[in-house]
């Protein structure tokens, strides 16, 4: 950090880059690839500072000997022929600069293999805690595994994992190419329809991080964003576990007639809600979907006016994307709605 | 004059008589080489320069078009969740963009430029294989007219210029618009391919006596470089794009896992030509950098071995980089790190360029006049888009910023300022031997400032974009991204870029009427093109010049030898040999002909209709065969008119 500090002092002056890149909020922002989180960014971040710096230098160089070439004295040349003692002198000018051309470039591929060890130091961790996501058009699937199938936790657009450890995320897609991407936890990889790729990240603070798809996946791919949420490991725990619950029952009146609305409409068509007769994997998993922050794939706050809103016109918030539009009289609407945000 | 039989293997360079006997031959010359007037000579020409000329100016309009795209996307862009343009819309624009810059615009405009320079430079009366560069040309046209018109009625491809499967393949882009994609672009490139090898072709054995490799132009080697790249990169994607034809007409499931295919196919043939690709754009630039360098530095070419082998190891190394693209997709780490080392070691060559340019400003006695100015802020682009692209080598930072706005920085910076820059800084150096008129002087001054402004305001932001997680081909925002100040700034500062082009466009048309006249050679350059009039004769030179140094410009005078003994009343060139340049024979050229253009015509048949019915493929095939067997039938007067009139 404090590599960055000095930086943000003294780099703004040797290149405009710089001081862009470092007055801006985007430092404190929560999905900033030079905000890192962990230490996969971490790793990037400094491989980055180091890429600059030396790339600042250079740029300077190569544009003082443009300046100089163009406003030193000139001799009147003769145009064909340069005298021998000037072409030695030049020619070892641009001899030396392609020499220290080939040391950096020796210097960046070592630190280039160094920070991919760095990355990959817990690629085999036994420790690490595995998630499966699973990319969709236009959301992400998140599956907690469990060697118990009845113990799955099956959530969307929301990962939630513990502070401090490693999580080994089990990429693959259902339909095209996606990619996943938090820029402050790190690199992104693609979700390949017949491939199985894995990414490691490991947060260490808690907080929430953004990213989105990073892919193009066809007319939602802008829409098509995913949360991190990095928490203490018990009250992580607590999450997975309560996840891991069929949908709580309906209490009120309201919630009981919302429940059967849901069930005789055609949501069963694509959603599921464990617990209930509703078991299609087509759409996002509901079971839990008042506890999420967003719908949609990260475009609306879990409100529910929002809610109401993308039930009755998703068509217009997200167009293009696989649900369509529904219109429940008012006296069934209410008590979905009920029902929808009571599945905590 | 003592011509030998057209096969024969010797025909002499003798010191130039310049004598009455000359004036004739002038006006007999003209009369074969002019195309016929009208409708139908425009269709039928086989002129180099009229193709060439035509090259460019189609192309440039393809760049107004593929910026005005540019400028929808840069309006949508400038807020956060704008309703200007709807996703489908803009997905067909952003792809089209795209596939307009790379395929209709880049490649097409750096062709143009040597099919009209390369017979000047290398001082003959016209460009290999004419008649299939009149094909060429018209593949092109009609491939590109058929793309917009798609466009135009909504139903442009939509799956992105690089259109990975399975999001391109038919289950996910059901409908015709990546039917345009896959059958258009095949047809396309047909016409890179043909120019790439009468280029390689006119460049081997059609070159002045005496200019042997070592005293070519480093346009022509640019060129020459990039003609073989292109031979060897298209085939990547023309089996592709037939493949992904396959796929949507045939149902053959090549990218298909559920039936054992695999998506990764596409994406290795796509990016084994895609990344060539940027360095068939970018090594043509380099040559149109050494032409304006050497002439407003007044100097020779410091190190011009070094910039040749320079441009020969990026022709090579450029084939091994195309992982790069594919960091993300979970490839082995020890093969990607081969391939990191590769984009890495592409910098040396692209150094050792950057390093001989200055090195000759260095030595010499520059003139700042406008196409230095586009020169010089191509070199500060350049150097950083090369900088970025090192970095981008970089495989776990390019994890980081790949498929976001930071590549989209990083490639505007190297194609923009690499290649856009030399180009508009070409537009000035050659406009006057194009035309026989000067551009504005002061309007280019405004022209480049504006461009160079403007292109920065644009694409700067866009590095801290991609930090800040904004990825690329994304419709729109949401505004608690924050990511709507940088581009709304980026927005402004494409308003700027585009007024800049829009001066350049005045400009030339300001200029083509009332520039100042010319001359034969304004700037006082060394290569070939320039001892001829402005606008050059159809036949280009009226004796063909012989070389004696690297830099005929400057040291060729009155008295300087030419070439004698080639016909005037047929359309002889004189063919030499491939390393020396010694003359080796006479051939003749066919004469303009209606046939290139209506085999174009039929093959476009074939690949238009393959977007409705396979049967295109056998109706097509009969017609193209039927137009190829005219095209080439013998006609007896043409082909033997030099023996008939050789005989004693």
């Amino acid at each position: 950090m404090d590599f960055r500090t000095l930086l943000s002092r003294t780099a703004p002056a040797a290149l405009p880059a710089t001081g862009l890149l470092l007055s801006g909020c985007g430092l404190r922002g929560s999905h900033h690839a030079l905000d890192p989180a962990g230490p996969q960014a971490g790793a990037i971040g400094s491989l980055w500072w180091l890429l600059l710096v030396v790339s600042a230098v250079v740029f300077v160089v190569v544009m003082t000997a443009l300046v100089l070439a163009l406003t030193r004295y000139h001799e009147t040349p003769d145009r064909e022929n340069l005298p021998a003692q000037a072409h030695r002198t030049v020619m070892g000018w641009v001899a030396g600069g392609v020499g220290v051309t080939v040391l950096i470039l020796f210097v960046f591929l070592v630190a280039t293999l160094l920070a991919e060890r760095r990355i990959a130091a817990i690629d085999a961790d036994p420790e690490a805690l595995e998630i499966s996501v699973i990319g969709r058009q236009w959301w992400w699937e998140i599956q907690y595994e469990n060697a118990a199938p009845w113990l799955t936790a099956t959530t969307a657009n929301e990962i939630h994992i513990p502070v401090g450890r490693p999580v080994h995320l089990k990429l693959n897609s259902a339909d095209v190419i996606h990619s996943f991407w938090v820029p402050s936890l790190g690199g992104k990889r693609d979700l390949i329809p017949g491939h199985t790729n894995r990414l490691s990240i490991q947060a260490d603070r808690a907080g929430v991080f953004e990213g989105q798809c990073a892919e193009f996946c066809g007319h939602q791919h802008a829409h098509m964003r995913i949360i991190v949420v990095a928490q203490p490991p018990e009250e992580f725990e607590a999450w997975l576990e309560q996840q891991r619950q069929p949908a709580r029952e309906p209490q009120t009146e309201g919630e009981i007639r919302g429940r059967e609305v849901f069930l005789a409409s055609d949501c069963i068509m694509c959603h599921s809600i464990r617990g209930t007769t509703a078991m299609s994997q087509v759409g996002p998993d509901l079971t839990h979907l008042a506890g999420r922050r967003t719908l949609a794939a990260g475009v609306l706050p879990n409100t529910r006016g929002h809610l109401g809103g993308w039930i009755l016109d998703p068509q217009g918030i997200k167009p293009g994307n696989r649900m369509p539009r529904h219109t429940f009289p008012a006296e069934q609407f209410h008590p979905l709605l009920d029902y929808l945000g009571s599945l905590e | 004059m003592n011509p030998e039989g057209p096969r024969s293997a010797a025909v002499l360079p003798t010191a130039g008589p310049r004598a009455a006997d000359a004036r004739a031959s002038h006006h007999d010359l003209d009369r074969v080489w002019s195309p016929p007037e009208g409708l139908y000579g425009w269709l039928t020409t086989t002129s180099h320069t009229q193709i060439g000329r035509r090259f460019i100016v189609t192309a440039f309009i393809f760049f107004l078009l593929g910026g005005i795209l540019a400028a929808l996307m840069r309006l949508q862009l400038s807020h956060a969740e704008s309703g200007f343009l709807s996703p489908d819309r803009y997905n067909q624009i952003f792809t089209m963009h795209g596939v307009t810059m790379m395929f209709l615009f880049a490649v097409p405009i750096m062709e143009g430029f040597g099919i009209y320079l390369i017979p000047l430079m290398v001082g003959t009366r016209n460009l290999a294989f004419p008649r299939l560069n009149s094909f060429g040309y018209f593949t092109y046209l009609i491939g590109g007219i058929l793309l917009y018109a798609a466009l135009l009625l909504d139903i442009g491809p939509d799956a992105g210029w690089f259109a990975y499967l399975p999001l391109a393949g038919p289950e996910f882009s059901p409908g015709h618009r990546m039917d345009f994609y896959a059958e258009i672009i095949t047809f396309l490139e047909i016409s890179a391919l043909v120019g790439a090898v009468e280029i390689i072709v006119t460049v081997f054995k059609l070159r002045a006596p005496g200019m042997t490799l070592n005293r070519m132009p480093l346009f022509v080697w640019a060129l020459l470089v990039t003609s073989f790249m292109i031979v060897f990169a298209m085939p990547s994607v023309e089996m592709a794009s037939a493949y992904l034809i396959l796929e949507r007409l045939a149902g053959t499931h090549f990218f298909d896992p559920a039936a054992g295919g695999d998506p990764m196919l596409w994406q290795h043939a796509f990016w084994f030509f895609g990344h060539p690709e940027v360095y068939i754009i970018f090594i043509p630039a380099t040559g149109m950098v050494a032409s304006i360098v050497v002439t407003f530095s007044q100097r020779q070419m410091f190190g011009y071995p070094a910039v040749i082998l320079a441009l020969i190891t990026t022709g090579f190394v450029g084939f091994g980089l195309w992982v790069h693209h594919m960091f993300a997709t979970g490839l082995p780490s020890l093969g990607m790190s081969f391939f990191a080392a590769a984009s890495m070691m592409i910098a040396i060559p692209s150094g050792i360029q950057v390093f001989c340019w200055i090195a000759t400003l260095w030595t010499g006695r520059p003139r700042l006049r406008v196409p230095l100015w586009f020169v010089l802020g191509f070199v500060f682009l350049f150097v950083m888009g090369g900088l970025t692209g090192v970095m981008l080598g970089a495989v776990p930072f390019n994890l980081q910023v790949h498929d976001t706005y930071f590549v989209v920085a990083h490639f505007h910076y190297v194609l923009i300022g690499g290649a856009v820059f030399p180009l508009f800084g070409g537009f000035y150096y050659w406009f006057p031997k194009m035309t026989g008129r000067m551009l504005n002087e002061r309007l280019g001054l405004w022209n480049f400032w504006l461009m160079f402004i403007g292109f920065n305001v644009t694409f700067f932001p866009m590095h801290e974009l991609g930090f800040r997680g904004m990825p690329r081909r994304v419709y729109t925002y949401l505004e608690s991204t924050g990511w709507e100040p940088l581009n709304l700034l980026a927005s402004c500062g494409a308003a700027v870029l585009a007024v800049g082009v829009l001066l350049f466009v005045i400009n030339v048309l300001w200029s083509r009427a009332r520039g100042q006249a010319a001359g034969d050679n304004p700037w006082g350059a060394d290569t070939l093109e320039w001892t001829t009039t402005s606008p050059p004769p159809n036949y280009n030179f009226h004796f063909q010049p012989v070389v004696t140094d690297r830099y005929p410009g400057w040291t060729r005078g009155p008295d300087s030898p030419v070439v004698v003994g080639l016909k005037d009343d047929a359309h002889e060139v004189l063919v030499t040999t491939t390393l020396d340049a010694v003359p080796d024979h006479r051939t003749t050229f066919p004469p303009h002909s209606i046939w290139p253009f209506l085999t174009a015509v039929a093959v476009a048949v074939i690949f238009f209709g393959l977007i409705f019915t396979p049967w295109a493929i056998p109706a097509g095939a009969v017609l193209a065969m039927a137009m190829l067997i005219l095209w080439f039938w013998p006609k007896h007067h043409v082909l033997h008119r030099g023996h008939e009139e050789d005989a004693p």
